[in-house]
């Protein structure tokens, strides 16, 4: 039991570690910041389901801490730097709420989050349903992303992040998702990522830019 | 056994495509594969009206009934159909030089891993490869709604990715949930999230989780299936994208989307034993029908208004659902067949309209009678059709749900009949003089291939004036599965 408690110390931090860097993330201004605080995201998260899986004796937890690794540490990563080396657009973002204004709504969004997830850890049997706020929190702070910012990329990686967030919700209240459900899943981010890999180019291509701003001419008039 | 055909099909055409769509005869091949997915799955069909719902593969991964066996068939034939006016349709977008081979191999090929992922969605017996599959629908499509590559179209896929990827962001943590309340009774592994295995024990799961699961999985997939207020991207969708693309959007997408909420919600109902999800339904279908019918009226596009008539018109089926009860799932089920045909019907019809006139104004489109009459009778009977004229099924379908609200919830049939009736003036006011005003357009040069249409039309009024016994009990037993 007392290795039990380590690791579910080591749990915690790792936990604590992810909200941090959702926190990081709402205030970075670079792009290829945000991408490394990403992979970041996804290195704890990776790391995380291993030792949940290792305390508890679920050994498909390990697949799926795997798969987290290859996919949002090693090839995300690369293949978001090499699109923004590509299409060149490694410029400041200004976010569309001043960064002060958006973390004082993200400590309101935590604290919401974990009201949230009160009823629903409590009724949890895993050891480490604690950590189901942080989960919930990093989901709504990924969301605050993909609202405040402008440009293309940023708002996918908030999309990624939102994703991180749930799947640490998985594992934090469930021991994780059913493997063939996480195969899926893994599958659709992975081809998600790609299609988008190809819309760059094409947005790229007709606006001569990533700015999602130009793209406000559909509305009810 | 069938089922893998009715899978396979559709995945091996998409892979085919994709390595060899450059041919000339691709969208021969396109209706080819469609056809034989058709045959699938009317073979299917057959086995499950004589034998009844049956189970599939391994620990039960495929599930099959009278509901989803329904929309199996409506799928596979509107996906056939569609396939058959795309052929000529496509062709003539290339002489005109709108799109190119490349981008011809990448639309037939996503269009055949659409309807696959449609399939799958429908079939399976898995909670979470229900999440997969939808998003894979999704992520089909979104390069098919920017096939044209002008910028509202890329913005137009922009937001149906970013708005659906959020939306199915919710649908997933509300699987999470499910599976967090399954696991406590069923044990963790693969066959917790097992449909049949839940429903068998959907009276032991957790209400409060699965309340919570609920309104994550009703706002998830509801975004997809355009309720208010989460509808942005459909109209978008809709209009920028190539015509056929809007046909399957509209006349399939939407249905497997609400298809997945119907699913969520009879568990619901069995773990609360209230009618807590039937409330939240009828309060977005209504409210979806509301404002879509005022957003009609303001449109100039024609496509764009036939998108908020389908906002209007899967409220309205989730309005039905959410009553519940045998009378008004009967008509829920029967407006979702009705709605698929003639709306993926007068989408063709706009379609070859459209490309005549160079335009998707309404105010650049007139006379169609004169410049060729096959097209200005099909978008006139379409329409009449899609608003509830008699002798066309719609007029049924759309006759039992009012009826009964006014029985059960009398409070929402003046919403209802206002809604319908300023649809019905706006749209009507709109199309009468595309098709009958005047005009100085030359006669069209070539023939539409508009045998669809007329297919769809036909089978319509055939099922306003008469639904045949068996198809009658059929949609009966499928009523009685939405806890009716």
């Amino acid at each position: 039991m007392a290795a039990l408690g380590y690791n579910l110390q080591l749990v915690n931090l790792l936990a604590a570690l992810l909200l941090l860097i959702a926190f990081a993330m709402l205030s970075q201004r670079r792009i290829v910041g945000l991408i490394t605080l990403f992979a970041w995201q996804g290195a704890a998260l990776s790391l995380s389901t291993a030792i949940v899986g290792w305390s508890t004796g679920q050994p498909h937890l390990y697949w799926s801490a795997g798969l987290t690794l290859a996919l949002k540490v090693i090839a995300m990563p690369w293949f978001f730097y090499r699109l923004v080396r590509k299409l060149d657009v490694d410029r400041d973002v200004e976010p569309m709420i001043n960064i002060p204004t958006t973390m004082l709504i993200g400590i309101a969004l935590v604290i919401f989050a974990f009201n949230l997830a009160l009823p629903i850890s409590q009724m949890s049997g895993t050891v480490t349903r604690s950590t189901l706020g942080i989960a919930m929190a990093t989901v709504l702070l990924a969301f605050l992303m993909m609202i405040t910012r402008s440009k293309a990329i940023p708002q996918v990686i908030g999309f990624l992040s939102m994703e991180n967030g749930l799947f640490f919700a998985a594992t934090s209240a469930t021991y994780g998702m059913p493997m063939v459900v996480e195969l899926g899943v893994a599958l659709d981010v992975l081809v998600g990522v790609f299609v988008l890999g190809i819309f760059f180019f094409q947005i790229r291509e007709t606006f001569d830019s990533l700015d999602l701003k130009h793209m406000e001419k559909l509305k009810e008039r | 056994m069938e089922i893998y055909w009715v899978l396979g099909i559709p995945l091996t055409g998409g892979i085919f495509l994709a390595l060899w769509g450059n041919r000339g005869n691709a969208p021969e091949i396109n209706a080819g594969f469609s056809f034989l997915t058709l045959v699938a799955a009317a073979i299917l069909t057959a086995r499950i009206v004589a034998g009844g719902p049956m189970v599939v593969g391994g620990e039960g991964y495929f599930f099959i009934d009278s509901f989803n066996v329904f929309l199996v068939a409506l799928t596979a034939f509107v996906a056939f159909t569609t396939s058959l006016f795309s052929r000529p349709y496509m062709r003539i977008e290339k002489e005109h030089g709108r799109l190119t081979d490349k981008r011809l191999r990448l639309y037939h090929a996503s269009y055949q891993v659409f309807i696959a992922a449609m399939l799958l969605a429908l079939t399976t017996n898995n909670m979470g490869i229900l999440w997969v599959s939808m998003e894979a629908a999704t992520l089909a499509t979104v390069l098919l709604v920017s096939l044209y590559r002008t910028p509202a179209s890329l913005e137009a896929a922009w937001k149906y990715f970013i708005l659906c990827g959020v939306g199915i962001a919710q649908a997933l943590f509300g699987t999470i949930l499910l599976y967090f309340a399954a696991e406590k009774v069923l044990g963790a592994g693969g066959s917790a999230l097992l449909w049949t295995h839940l429903n068998a024990v959907k009276t032991q799961l957790e209400p409060t989780v699965l309340q919570l699961a609920f309104v994550f999985l009703l706002v998830g997939y509801g975004t997809k299936v355009g309720l208010a207020p989460l509808h942005n991207w459909l109209p978008d969708a809709h209009a920028e994208g190539p015509t056929p693309v809007s046909a399957v959007l509209s006349g399939l997408l939407l249905n497997v989307a609400l298809y997945a909420v119907m699913r969520s919600k009879v568990l619901v109902d069995g773990a609360l034993g209230n009618d807590m999800a039937g409330s939240l339904m009828m309060g977005f279908g209504l409210l979806s029908v509301v404002v879509a019918a005022f957003l009609i009226k303001r449109q100039t596009d024609v496509k764009r208004m036939f998108a908020y008539s389908s906002i209007e018109h899967m409220g309205l089926v989730t309005f039905a659902f959410g009553m519940g009860g045998p009378v008004a799932s009967f008509a829920g089920l029967l407006h979702m067949t009705m709605h698929s045909l003639t709306k993926s019907a007068i989408f063709f019809a706009v379609g070859h309209a459209t490309q005549h006139a160079g335009t998707q104004l309404m105010d650049g489109i007139r006379g169609l009678i004169r410049t060729n009459p096959t097209i200005g009778w099909g978008l006139m009977l379409g329409t009449i059709a899609i608003l509830g004229v008699p002798p066309f099924g719609v007029f049924a379908s759309e006759f039992l749900i009012i009826t009964t609200a006014m029985h059960e919830h009398p409070w929402a049939t003046p919403l209802l009949l206002t809604a319908l009736g300023v649809a019905f003036a706006s749209i009507f006011g709109k199309v009468q003089p595309m098709v009958f005003g005047e005009t100085e357009a030359t006669r069209l040069p070539h023939q539409p291939a508009l045998a669809p249409v007329f297919m769809h039309l036909g089978l319509v009024l055939m099922l306003g004036l008469f639904i045949p016994p068996y198809l009658a009990a059929w949609y009966r037993q499928a009523a009685q599965l939405l806890g009716g």
